[in-house]
């Protein structure tokens, strides 16, 4: 076969052109945040493990200026992505019926945001108990 | 026999620690951020069969919901994935299961 100068689109950046794949991208990039906390808590648990000494140091580590600016900024990442989780929830689940009608979007999501502040707030009530 | 995909457990996965981390997630950042335990308190929770399991479940389920949207992001962007970034998302998901669950378990109960 005899090569050929066909056009291939560019693909690059295809996610900048449009607002709706702008907010999918927004979606995906928490799970950047989120690897790395879960691998923070991970840490956390080994140190549990390690003994006193080695929790306090983990302890120490979490006051480290870069640490601390990580989890400020995550507190804001994983608030969106509660946001976005429960906002697309009504497209990812099967179709939910109530009297007979289809339960609207907003419902559904504003149900997902009230568990979730709940449930985050009894973990913060928990821990400060 | 056709071979059954695995999608549908990474799917399941991704969901599953999608879910835990919109309902705790903030909640769990502030604490970690404001009022992080102390050992007595962090190791008397581990040892309770709830904050053991709930503990496990927060540091396994973030992991692979992280990994499958990565790995999936990677592609996005016009990566060529092979064994390189497999390991990075999901392989990093397995160790981290493995290191969280043999931590907790040492801890006891």
């Amino acid at each position: 076969m005899s090569a050929r100068d066909t056009y291939v689109r560019p693909m690059r950046g295809w996610w900048r052109r449009n607002p709706f794949f702008v907010r999918y991208m927004a979606r995906e990039a928490t799970a950047i945040f989120v690897y790395l906390y879960a691998l923070l808590l991970i840490a956390g648990l080994v140190a549990l493990r390690n003994g006193p000494a080695a929790f306090d140091a983990w302890l120490a580590m979490l006051r480290n200026p870069a640490v601390m600016s990580f989890l400020f900024a995550s507190l804001g990442v994983f608030a969106y992505h509660t946001l976005s989780w429960f906002r697309i929830m009504p497209k990812t689940m099967p179709p939910l019926r109530f009297a007979g009608r289809r339960v609207a979007a907003g419902a559904i999501t504003a149900a997902g945001l009230a568990a979730a502040a709940i449930a985050s707030g009894a973990l913060v009530a928990l821990a400060l108990a | 026999m056709k071979k059954r995909s695995n999608a549908p457990v990474y799917w399941s996965l991704f969901g599953a620690g999608g879910m835990l981390a919109a309902l705790v997630g903030p909640g769990l950042l502030f604490v970690t951020l404001a009022a992080p335990p102390g050992y007595a308190d962090a190791l008397r929770f581990a040892q309770g069969f709830a904050g053991k399991a709930f503990l496990f479940a927060c540091a396994s389920l973030f992991l692979w919901h992280a990994a499958h949207r990565l790995f999936h992001m990677l592609k996005d962007l016009g990566v060529r994935v092979g064994p390189g970034s497999w390991m990075l998302c999901y392989g990093v998901a397995l160790a981290g299961t493995v290191a969280a669950a043999s931590a907790l378990l040492a801890i006891g109960f």
